[in-house]
């Protein structure tokens, strides 16, 4: 009752039950953490075993050849990689200076309530779902942007480019321009200080300094490319037949696997006559886990080797 | 502050010939704690034990081998420069170095003869009887009420919570500037009231011991000297040891002050050590060490 | 200069022409100038997306009205639908919301406030980072495998049950990584005051922590909700249909939308409508777009409303 009167002898055992109550808390929590590894072993057992079946099965050989055609037994693993590389390059190279562009903006120009306008439409972007992206470069993109400039086909690998292209500058907007407002003020303060203008300091001293930060958004950003499926299959359309140039048709890795998915009747019969098809799917899903995988290890010791110099 | 007459002792003290003793710095603390006995209380028991205790967090060993008693009923101040661990030292005596993952505590350290690092202590039931107020007032982002309130009501103590609160909050003089807003924020209160609410939290779950570390650093002089005359009052009912920055503030509120320093060995290691523990009167006055000396003359630090 | 001064130019009049002079500098003016294009054409296009799709599919909409929501899906562009992929869609978020949440908190509270710095922990969180980097594709294999076929007694197989578990999969990284976030901005201050009078570890998250981090742990999960709720790769394998006319009928209430092998969601009912050649789809899926935006709009709302109510709480 009185506040004070200090407890002697000591027994500082404390309240079992609240000791009980605490470990089991505390168990439940790690339980809670530890299911994002089961999680991650499932996906590599779930893909693992079925891939393994693909590999055993298809000549490697055929890899190299033209077409993507599991129907009937052709798995060009050459043809959906180059239409898959070329996607997302083309999408580099419209989110490359559009995504650092604003960045640099965003980060070293804009005034704080352009900033305070700007950046959550930029966030609204990001939100945009990719099937209405897909949608957007399939119904517009071709039609009113590409078909006038160059001779491309209602399906093309371009405008899946672009539309995947559009899909992540916002990513490389938000990383580039975090790494580059993490940039100490002394630096800018330096280089003012030599006389230097705001262009030659945001791009010669800034952005340089920046420049791992910079690196690992790209590469995160390329991760997303190639793993990106709703625009490629709907702006690229289904065909398998390897194209060295994007203006047609082609299914990449992840536009392959959609395809796969939706001709639900190989997909179901797993354990029927005609099983390579459906075992595709999976190493296809194999190949664009590890290359992610890698991607994102990468683009982690990048930004790891930039946070160590400040 | 407590107004002790003038004794002899001191007086001889005060006429030590050695040049530092005519430091303006030192004369000041001098000055402080000219009325202080210099044989401190006496009869009160030991509440705790430190046998070469010695922290490391990690591999670093932050502060090594302290050795002292701290006595139930006083103010005991740890001072010394930056990194000279005796912020580490106080968050041994509730086990809050345990919050550290990488902290480790070597030696002994005992608490009514009960090692505070034995098995079967729970560091929440330590926690509960040696209160903390921290450098920064950090109340609650809740009612002040419910404040002083939560300690007692986690603990499950028994008896009514109003009567509690406004117990705590008379102890920490801050009752009748809040008994009409109780509902309101704690962070609604000024700085120097902050800290009182923090320290009738502390009270609250009736603890034996309140360990301060640096509770005055942000505070205002005006809030400071009400903290400062708070402790004096506490004393009575509790065991206070209090980290400082500001000797001056040792010198004025503690009954014994421990001074800590740095040792750098020759590979750059810095560790904290006890150098000196004393009636505050004497460690000012009369230091036995050269580096106390050093310390409170300005020299160094 | 000092002898100049006594004629015609002052030595002030000298120092405010190098100082006044060539405010505008052609370089700075057109670096800046690239770099707003560069920011505002991403907007550009956000704006010719909406318009695109508003001018595609708004006249459909105003004319269908309400009827557009309730009716089924069917196979002539007159008199199709999305009330299937409305509930499907509101069926798998409700999942998201009651697998990844508690799951993705518990997670993230773990990681944040209990886990001891090891190797494990190391391993658990970098695993997180990565899983969150996963295509989202490949989740749906994953779901396939596992709530489809593994798992069938329990899900049912196909069902809405699988789908909502895959999504749930999906963005659990996020919700941890975002959680995560918002727990490491609770101050520590704060954790040593409840500590220091004496409260275990779970007393002065759930009393503490917790309260505090809630308004930007909701704001986090609800923008990861809202990513699930416009998904739509993993779906194609988690055992959605894609079907122009077949789908669990309207009729048959919420019970059998959980249980029946035939569900859908709105983002696949766009795909499937988007992939259609006959002209007359395309408005139809713009104005499914257009009731998916919305959706999404009125989720983020939501996550602004609720998290003012909670910081007004709070405080």
């Amino acid at each position: 009752m009185s506040v004070t009167a200090p407890q002697v002898p000591m027994d500082l055992s404390g309240d079992p039950r609240r000791q009980r109550r605490e470990r089991r808390v505390r168990s439940l929590f790690f339980v809670a953490a530890a299911l994002s590894i089961i999680i991650s072993a499932a996906i590599v057992l779930s893909l693992a075993g079925e891939a393994w079946g693909f590999v055993t099965a298809v000549d490697p050989a055929s890899y190299f050849e033209n077409g993507w055609l599991p129907r009937r037994g052709r798995y060009s693993i050459l043809t959906i990689v180059w239409h898959t590389l070329m996607v997302s390059g083309i999408a580099m190279v419209v989110a490359t200076p559009l995504g650092l562009g604003a960045a640099i903006y965003l980060s070293e120009y804009a005034r704080r309530n352009v900033r305070r306008f700007l950046k959550p439409t930029l966030e609204i972007l990001a939100g945009v779902p990719s099937v209405v992206l897909g949608f957007f470069a399939l119904n517009f993109i071709t039609p009113n942007v590409i078909q006038p400039l160059y001779a491309a086909d209602r399906s093309n690998l371009l405008a899946a480019g672009i539309g995947v292209g559009i899909l992540i500058v916002p990513l490389v907007a938000s990383v580039s321009e975090d790494a580059m407002r993490a940039v100490p003020r002394a630096l800018r303060e330096a280089s003012y200080g030599l006389g230097a203008k705001k262009w030659h300091t945001s791009l010669r001293v800034v952005f340089p300094a920046a420049i791992s930060g910079i690196v690992a958004a790209l590469i995160l950003a390329l991760s997303r490319a190639i793993g990106e499926t709703m625009v490629v299959a709907l702006a690229a359309g289904t065909s398998g037949i390897l194209t060295w140039l994007p203006d047609s048709s082609g299914l990449t890795m992840t536009g392959a696997m959609a395809d796969l998915a939706i001709g639900s009747d190989q997909v179901t019969s797993a354990t029927a006559v005609q099983v390579n098809p459906f075992q595709s799917l999976f190493f296809v899903g194999l190949m664009l886990f590890v290359i992610t995988l890698v991607l994102n290890v990468l683009s982690e010791r990048v930004v790891r080797r930039y946070r160590q110099k400040y | 502050m407590t107004q002790e007459p003038v004794t002899e002792e001191h007086r001889t003290v005060n006429a030590d010939p050695t040049p530092s003793a005519t430091d303006a710095a030192a004369d000041k603390l001098r000055d402080v704690v000219a009325d202080r006995e210099t044989e401190g209380p006496t009869g009160n028991s030991t509440i705790f034990g430190l046998r070469g205790l010695t922290v490391y967090y990690a591999d670093f060993r932050a502060v090594k081998e302290v050795t002292a008693d701290i006595r139930e009923n006083e103010i005991t101040a740890l001072i010394g420069p930056s990194g000279c661990g005796k912020s580490t030292v106080l968050r041994c005596f509730n086990r809050m170095n345990d919050l550290i993952e990488t902290a480790r505590v070597d030696g002994s350290l005992t608490y009514h003869g009960v090692d505070l690092y034995g098995k079967n202590v729970d560091p929440v039931e330590v926690r509960r009887r040696i209160g903390m107020v921290f450098q920064k007032p950090n109340p609650f982002p809740k009612s002040i009420y419910e404040n002083v309130v939560y300690g007692p009501k986690i603990g499950g103590m028994k008896g009514n919570l109003d009567d509690i609160v406004e117990e705590s909050l008379r102890k920490a003089v801050l009752w009748d500037e809040v008994k009409d807003k109780l509902d309101e924020s704690g962070l609604a209160l000024s700085g120097g009231q902050q800290q009182r609410l923090c320290i009738a939290r502390a009270i609250a779950t009736s603890p034996d011991v309140l360990l301060m570390d640096e509770p005055c650093s942000s505070l205002d002089p005006i809030a400071t000297l009400r903290i400062e005359e708070l402790m004096l009052e506490l004393k009575q009912d509790y065991t206070i040891v209090i980290v400082t920055h500001n000797m001056q503030q040792a010198a004025r509120v503690s009954d014994r002050t421990a001074f800590f320093t740095v040792d750098v060995s020759d590979d750059g290691q810095r560790t904290g050590k006890l150098v000196e523990f004393d009636v505050t009167n004497r460690l000012f006055t009369s230091p036995s060490k050269t580096e106390t000396e050093d310390y409170i003359t300005g020299r160094f630090g | 200069m000092a002898e100049t001064t006594s004629t015609a130019p002052t030595t002030t009049d000298l120092v405010r022409g190098t100082l006044e002079g060539r405010r505008v500098n052609p370089v700075n003016t057109l670096v800046s100038g690239l770099l707003l294009i560069a920011l505002l054409s991403s907007l550009l296009v956000l704006a010719v997306l909406l318009a695109d799709v508003f001018g595609k599919g708004w006249g459909l909409l105003t004319e269908r009205g309400a009827d557009f929501l309730t009716t089924p899906l069917s196979p002539n562009a007159v008199d199709a639908g999305i009330f299937q992929g409305v509930m499907g869609s509101i069926a798998l978020t409700a999942i998201v919301i009651v697998v990844a949440f508690p799951l993705g908190v518990a997670a993230a509270v773990y990681l944040e406030e209990y886990a001891p710095t090891n190797r494990l922990t190391q391993f658990i969180t970098t695993n997180i980072r990565n899983l969150a980097g996963v295509p989202s594709i490949v989740y749906g294999l994953l779901g396939f495998s596992v709530f489809v076929n593994l798992f069938s007694g329990a899900t049912g197989g196909r069902t809405v049950i699988t789908g909502g578990l895959t999504l749930a999969l999906l963005v659990l990284p996020i919700m941890i990584i975002t959680t995560s976030e918002a727990l490491r901005a609770v101050p520590t201050a704060l954790r040593e005051a409840s500590m220091g009078v004496g409260a275990t570890r779970w007393e002065t998250i759930r009393h503490h922590v917790l309260p505090v981090a809630l308004p930007a742990i909701l704001t986090g999960s609800v923008l990861t909700v809202a990513r699930a709720f416009g998904e739509t790769a993993p779906l194609l394998l988690s055992g959605a249909v894609l079907s122009l006319y077949f789908a669990v009928p309207p009729e048959a209430g919420f019970v059998s939308l959980m249980t029946e092998q035939s569900y859908t969601a709105l983002p696949m009912i766009i795909y499937n409508w988007a992939r259609q050649p006959q002209e007359e789809f395309v408005a139809l899926t713009s104005a499914a777009i257009i009731v998916l935006l919305a959706m999404l709009l009125i989720v983020n709302a939501a996550a602004i409303v609720a998290r003012d109510h909670f910081e007004r709480k709070s405080t």
